[in-house]
């Protein structure tokens, strides 16, 4: 299913698609030689329906017809304004940033046609949704832990506006840019930024494309963002529990027709913001319709979420290929943003001693 | 004559007999395949699933080459020594010997000025191998590093994950038409010769290397692999590299690949960008640690 301005035949196809999903069910499900339900296929998630629920939605899972349009003609303008041909003769933005928001911060992206953070809000059974996390009803991430509140507020404390210059300078403990292991893991090109490759696997602003192969012994789920290919085991153990990995270690099983990932193992930053080491997370993933995969999943972790969190929103399928994402080998950013905190501090202290 | 016929006789009954017990043991297994005892998929074609691996000092040198001292050396006063940066590593170093898998046991047909720049490069070998970056490894190197891979194959899909550097490529089984640009890892297109899976890998960039001798190619270089089963744990693999710019003909690899046999044998995590971050960007930290 193409999802280009389809939003029409997706609300009138809703109905009709669940219809014959119950009636002629499992027949049509596409299966491996061994019987399995085959979730082969690259999957495109880019959706405009946010992971947290917006506060005014309350309880309500549910978007209307006419608010799913009017967030879609709202994104379709947004996106055709952001992707105007940037002026070549332009000149550089003032010192600290030209005070615009967005993803290349406010020294200014010369556009955003590198943005595809997709044209819709997910549906599911014909039905648009506020959010994607879907427990807590409230459709919010649940209370931190105090320890989970801690660790979050440290890391929010490393990041400010720019306002070019070395605002760390004087400050206690280490600045955000003094070494390269302070830096994002995105920014690091470790793991791809908004837990695209997770587990749990979410929607991110660009690069969300998932390409899934089969086998009877394996499920190999490629992320478009850093070139992850998770490996899922099916019906192993997990490795002992002093083995810890980036992405954890995921271990699957069939429960009927629904494929679960179960993963645990991970290091200290997993790619899921705040989580910890004990994170563990379940995933399942179904059938929703010939085109359509639905996604569910539910986040564990005790030492950050004072009680476990789901959420669940559908993988359609794409006739597009996963280019490679070579992040590392280009990645000039890294080392420049060091390079450019040591001349700021230099300066910061030019400025010092001058006044004296 | 009278003999000989009678035991052309045995033979072809033979043969007959040994046909049919393979038919009969493919088709319990459910698959329709040919004589042979290695692994097949339900549309009876070759199975490459599995974590393999190459057992060889490609990696070291894809040329036949004796043992040598280190992989970066300079000059002695009785010959080369090691270079001062690899110098307290040791023997850990040092290369070890091989018999080359360039085919034929020949050396690698470069124009002279692209034979000059192979020197080059292993003389700076620490500043230029793109693998001590941990930058993605292009093919072949990628299969003959030594570190396991896993093939991912399906009747409608044929996918490599590399534990170096977490490397990847999807291999298309329908032609994908060119490259629309060049990669690290390159576009495979794949297609089965009889039991060969012939992939043809084009779109590479210049800048990966065949191996840590500094041995290169341009961005013109393709690559006609050829992945045969031997049996059940072993593939036969071939690579054709053509390079016009840098070679003067086509030239040709060859190896074994084996399954590895752990009953638990799994890939890891190598994210080794992380482990060139003090080599990379170390410089540049608010306090730099020494150099």
């Amino acid at each position: 299913m193409k999802r280009n301005g389809n939003c029409m035949a997706v609300s009138l196809l809703g109905a009709a698609v669940t219809w014959s999903t119950l009636a002629a069910g499992a027949a049509e499900m596409p299966r491996t030689a061994d019987g399995k339900p085959d979730f082969s296929g690259t999957y495109d998630v880019a959706t405009l329906t946010p992971l947290q629920r917006p506060a005014a939605y309350g309880d309500n899972l549910f978007l209307s017809k006419e608010e799913a349009e009017a967030l879609e003609a709202a994104e379709r303008e947004r996106m055709a304004a952001g992707q105007q041909t940037s002026n070549p003769d332009r000149t550089a933005p003032p010192e600290g940033g030209d005070g615009s928001e967005g993803a290349a911060g406010n020294v200014g992206g010369y556009n955003s046609f590198w943005i595809d953070r997709g044209e819709g809000a997910i549906a599911v059974d014909g039905k648009y949704r506020t959010s994607i996390i879907v427990d807590p009803p409230n459709g919010q991430r649940p209370e931190m832990t105090a320890a989970g509140r801690a660790k979050f507020m440290r890391f929010r404390s490393l990041f400010r506006e720019n306002t070019g210059d070395a605002w760390w300078v004087g400050m206690p403990g280490p600045g955000p840019y003094d070494d390269p292991e302070l830096r994002p893991l995105s920014e690091r090109c470790l793991l791809g930024f908004s837990s695209t490759g997770g587990p749990p696997m979410l929607p991110a602003l660009y690069n969300n494309l998932k390409r899934i192969v089969q086998t009877p012994t394996h499920v190999m789920i490629l992320i478009e963002m850093v070139h992850d290919a998770r490996v899922v085991r099916l019906n192993s153990e997990h490795k002992p529990d002093d083995v810890r990995q980036w992405m954890g270690d995921s271990i699957g099983w069939w429960d009927g027709d629904t494929l679960v990932i179960d993963t645990t193992n991970f290091n200290d930053q997993p790619a899921l913001t705040g989580a910890s080491r004990n994170l563990h997370v379940v995933e399942r993933f179904e059938r929703l319709d010939g085109d359509t995969l639905l996604y569910k999943f539910t986040v564990d972790d005790p030492t950050v979420w004072t009680r476990p969190w789901s959420g669940e929103y559908p993988w359609p399928a794409t006739d597009a290929r996963v280019f490679e994402y070579a992040c590392h080998e280009g990645n000039y950013a890294l080392g420049n943003i060091l390079r450019g905190a040591r001349l700021l501090e230099a300066e910061a202290l030019q400025a010092d001693t001058g006044e004296e | 004559m009278h003999n000989g016929s009678r035991a052309a006789l045995a033979v072809a009954a033979l043969l007959l007999l040994s046909f049919l017990t393979s038919c009969a043991t493919a088709g319990t297994s459910g698959s329709a395949g040919s004589a042979g005892d290695i692994p097949r998929l339900a549309n009876g074609k070759p199975d490459l699933n599995g974590i393999w691996q190459a057992l060889n000092e490609a990696n070291y040198d894809v040329e036949m080459h004796v043992a040598r001292a280190a992989l970066q050396m300079r000059e002695g006063p009785w010959g080369p020594l090691p270079d001062v940066p690899v110098m307290r590593l040791g023997a850990v170093v040092s290369v070890p010997p091989g018999m080359g898998v360039v085919k034929g046991g020949g050396k690698i047909p470069y124009k002279p000025e692209a034979l000059e720049q192979k020197r080059e490069n292993q003389a700076n070998w620490l500043e230029r191998d793109p693998e001590v970056k941990c930058y993605l490894p292009g093919i072949p190197r990628a299969n003959y590093m030594p570190q396991p891979f896993q093939i991912f194959h399906s009747e409608d899909a044929l996918f490599f994950a590399y534990q170096y550097a977490g490397a990847v490529r999807e291999v298309y089984l329908q032609d994908p038409g060119p490259a629309p640009v060049d990669s690290w890892m390159g576009q495979s297109y794949g297609y089965w010769d009889g039991d060969t899976m012939v992939i043809e890998v084009t779109g590479q960039l210049d800048s990966t290397w065949f191996d840590r001798s500094g041995n290169h190619h341009s961005d013109q270089l393709k690559v006609t692999e050829r992945w045969t089963p031997m049996g059940p744990n072993h593939l036969w693999y071939e690579a054709t590299i053509e390079d016009p710019v840098t070679f003067t003909e086509p030239w040709t690899i060859a190896m074994p690949l084996y399954r590895r046999m752990e009953p638990d044998a799994q890939l890891m995590e190598f994210r080794c960008v992380e482990f060139v971050e003090e080599l990379l960007y170390g410089e540049w930290r608010r306090n730099p640690l020494p150099r």
